[in-house]
């Protein structure tokens, strides 16, 4: 590194304080990883459950996220109509609120005794709490906010007179959103999907309170963790250490093939 | 190293609020099922002692031993069971002896009006019905699940919920048919769940158990409170929520 | 009429167009006027990217955009070919593929739009771009790959909107040339938007000015330089050009000699001079400059408190004088005069 590209020292000094925020938690958790047990920890009943029901509600909820997440920040960006702000707060609101009260309210909404929920239920015979459904719907919650923003923010930027040069070449408003639009956004979309599955992996409190609480169901990692670090502090950590490989390889891996955006 | 940081943050982030000039604060971990007779309980002793101040930490009992065990600066545990307070003394993070102050007994908490019709623990070993335990974890859960093992039920739970208020409250939403809760918990949810009694075979109790933590920030006031929840005073307040005292 | 024929009044945040256009097929019109005069505007309503308010356009027999007869085709139905500012090339698409992009959103197959496209990129000289991003582009590639893409469906009309802001003097120059080459070509109505006078004069066969929402004036390029009808347009029309050829120091205008500061640049050149440049003298004038030579006024007009006057053989040529100076000189039509023009004054470029 020559003289001239060495960073401000005072910059870095507070750098690398912050990155010691994240660093210290992950080596700790490394020094009390029961290594020894983690084979016969990983292969426990409790752990595979947990494993499987995290990946199904993160990626589900992503897909959910992308398919109507899209078009509501589409319609936040693009469409003026009375109350938008307030709409937008709406979309924001699940940032904002602990998971906890996200999950309660979900409850009240589509309970079983809720406005939706019992209507619901006599339609279909579907009641969400206590069913993988729910951790679904509780995790989409929590995480869809994410994409919405990201992407709502990139079509704010996306300089509008491209798609108005597609126009005049002929594209219809549906070939311009897919061929021009959508390409233009991606980066940004790529980054929000991320997010929004990062954020679902680790979704919590709305689920144990919307949700439940029961293994091969409705117990994801967040919550076999919990569980776990009431009675067997060893398992608690070997999941947790279980969430971090996988988030961390997913989110170091992917970065350089499709969301360099963020 | 660790420990001290992690206590460390504890302290600043559950003892941070406002201290009273000169007074004493006294930080109280209590069981989750303590929530509103431990509310009531504060505001009796800040009127005997005043200038001090309790602090009430609420979580599951075994939630809070950790705490307790990774050195929060705690002045005093009320555990909703025996055995938590076994390891935190075991773990010579007790200041004298513990002691027995109170005692709750299970109830069949379901929907006001119990629209699934439930009689007796023997519906908790149908499918079809939605179906609430605390964890095993905590005391809720496993009293419950010693009740049901006395009554020869296999449930089909549908949750196992971190802590009693949280269970109670998917009950009181109508989420829940029927869930196994303490009978306090029943009389502070008003008339939004009834409660069934367990009958005397397999009726299940649980004891509460009190002390001061070792290396207390707040010696005395700890010595205070805990004398004042044995007291008369403290025993009529237990009494009114439904609790048994000894 | 076959051509465009269109009345646009378009009302937006206080702001009003009024503007109303006529272009014959084969025949290039140059919307000349400074920033925020409404140039844009007209991109946008010709385009179908803003409807107008009032009025009616017609392109070709077709109406576009009647309010009153509730008609609007949209822009992808339009087929006007348009060269935005800034090209608008899509960054995500390559430069085959963004020429191919109008076929592509016409249904026309893959390998078909890639052959004709590189059909077009042959024909505008970027044959080697094939496979660049936009953002590897010069200007002036770009502009020709902008230029490409417009064309390639086949449009009724085109429509360029300050095609050679974007470009540096010298690639300016360059594809001003390139651009008129195509211009001619085209077979339909052209319309070109422009800020630059020079431009205007160059490229198009007629000028519309311009100002605040509304033409100002529509002329030939000499109907805009003699003749202006506003303080902006005689402003812009101060210029005076020639095109000759340039070889050591002196540029060939139709056998008169100009001397000029730059003593390097040879062959085609545009000579531009600006009125405010010119002195007029009633006798040889001291010192003598290098460009002097005795003339007849040929006529004389006042604006305002300027005065414009234009003088004939051997170079006719327009000069801008104070009303004081033409009472001190007796300046009027007939009377003798001297011009001088300083070598410096002379601004030189290739053309």
């Amino acid at each position: 590194m020559s003289r001239r590209n060495r960073p401000p020292v005072a910059l870095l000094i507070l750098a690398l304080l912050g990155l010691a925020l994240f660093a210290v938690p992950l080596v700790a958790l490394l020094i009390r990883t029961p290594w020894g047990q983690l084979p016969a920890l990983l292969r426990s009943d409790i752990v595979a459950d947990a494993l499987r029901l995290s990946a199904v509600a993160s990626v589900s909820a992503t897909l959910i996220a992308a398919v109507v997440g899209v078009p509501l920040a589409w319609l936040l960006a693009r469409v003026e109509f009375p109350g938008r702000a307030l709409v937008r707060g709406l979309v924001l609101l699940p940032l904002v609120l602990p998971p906890v009260v996200g999950g309660a309210v979900l409850l009240f909404a589509l309970g079983r005794r809720g406005v939706v929920g019992q209507a619901l239920e006599q339609a279909t015979g579907l009641v969400l709490p206590f069913s993988t459904w729910g951790v679904i719907v509780a995790v989409t919650f929590v995480s869809m906010p994410f994409l919405v923003v990201t992407v709502e923010g990139a079509l704010r930027n996306l300089d509008a007179r491209f798609e108005g040069a597609a126009a005049t070449l002929g594209a219809s408003r549906w070939t311009v959103l897919r061929r021009v639009t959508f390409p233009m956004i991606w980066p940004s979309v790529a980054a929000g999907l991320v997010l929004t599955w990062a954020r679902a992996l680790g979704e919590f409190g709305a689920t144990i309170t919307f949700a439940g609480n029961i293994q091969g169901r409705t117990q994801t990692l967040p919550l076999a963790v919990f569980v776990a670090l009431e009675s067997n502090r060893d398992a608690a950590v070997a999941l947790s250490l279980i969430m971090v490989a996988v988030s961390l390889t997913v989110l170091v891996v992917l970065r350089e093939r499709w969301w360099k955006a963020l | 190293m660790l420990r001290s940081v992690l206590a460390g943050v504890f302290a600043a982030v559950v003892v941070g609020g406002c201290a009273p000039a000169g007074g004493s604060r006294i930080l109280v971990s209590a069981a989750a099922s303590l929530t509103d007779v431990f509310g009531a309980m504060e505001v009796a002793f800040e009127e005997a002692h005043p200038g001090s101040d309790v602090v009430l930490n609420l979580a599951g009992s075994s939630m809070l031993r950790e705490q307790i065990l990774e050195g929060a600066p705690v002045d005093v545990y009320a555990s909703a069971n025996r055995e938590n307070m076994t390891q935190v003394a075991a773990a010579d993070r007790v200041d004298g002896e513990p002691a027995l102050f109170a005692r709750n007994r299970l109830q069949i908490a379901v929907p006001s009006g119990n629209p699934a019709g439930i009689t007796g623990l023997d519906d908790f070993a149908r499918d079809e019905l939605l179906l609430g335990l605390c964890a095993p974890d905590v005391p809720c859960g496993a009293f419950a699940e010693k009740a049901l093992a006395n009554a020869g039920v296999t449930p089909a739970v549908d949750t196992y919920e971190p802590n009693v208020r949280a269970l109670l409250t998917k009950v009181e939403t109508g989420d829940l048919d029927a869930a196994i809760v303490y009978a306090t918990d029943v009389l502070s949810a008003g008339g939004k769940v009834d409660g069934i009694d367990l009958p005397e075979s397999v009726r299940a109790e649980t004891d509460y158990w009190i002390a001061v933590i070792a290396d207390a920030p707040d010696r005395d006031g700890a010595r205070r409170f805990v004398d004042f929840v044995l007291s008369d005073a403290g025993r009529e307040i237990l009494t009114s929520y439904g609790f048994e005292t000894p | 009429m076959s051509g465009l024929d269109a009345q646009m009044v378009v009302r937006r945040n206080g702001f009003v167009l009024d503007v109303a256009l006529e272009i014959e097929p084969g025949r290039t019109v140059a919307l000349l006027g400074p920033n925020g005069s409404g140039k844009s505007t007209v991109v946008a309503a010709l385009a179908g990217l803003l409807p107008v308010d009032e009025g009616s356009i017609v392109l070709d027999g077709a109406v576009l955009d009647d309010p009153t007869g509730r008609v609007f085709v949209p822009p992808e139905d339009r087929r006007i070919g348009v060269v935005f500012q800034d090209y608008l090339l899509f960054p995500h698409l390559s430069v085959i593929e963004n020429v191919a992009f109008g076929l592509r959103s016409r249904g026309v197959g893959r390998s078909e739009a890639t052959d004709t496209a590189a059909g077009w990129l042959e024909r505008l000289g970027i044959a080697e771009l094939v496979e660049r991003r936009p953002g590897d582009l010069s200007g002036g590639q770009a502009q020709r790959v902008a230029l490409a893409r417009a064309l390639i469906t086949d449009p009724k009309m085109l429509l360029l909107d300050e095609p050679l802001a974007a470009l540096d003097a010298t690639t300016r120059v360059e594809l001003r040339r390139i651009l008129a080459d195509h211009l001619a070509a085209f077979a339909g109505p052209r319309l070109f938007i422009t800020h630059d006078p020079t431009e205007a004069f160059l490229l198009a066969d007629e000028i519309h000015i311009i100002e605040h929402g509304r033409v100002t004036q529509v002329g030939s390029a000499d109907d805009i330089r003699l003749r202006p009808r506003t303080p902006y347009i005689a402003d812009l029309g101060g210029s005076n050009l020639f095109s000759g050829d340039a070889a050591r120091g002196v540029v060939d205008v139709g056998g008169h000699a100009l001397h000029i500061a730059d003593t390097h640049i040879s062959g085609s050149v545009l000579a531009t001079i600006h009125a405010h440049a010119i002195s007029l003298h009633q006798h040889r004038p001291e010192g003598s400059p290098r460009n002097t030579w005795e003339t007849t006024v040929t006529r004389v007009e006042h604006f305002g408190d300027r005065v414009r006057v234009q003088t004939g053989a051997p170079l006719p040529i327009t000069a801008e004088v104070t009303p004081g100076a033409v009472a001190d000189l007796e300046l009027r039509e007939g009377s003798a005069v001297w011009v001088s023009i300083k070598a410096t004054e002379i601004g030189v470029e290739a053309g």
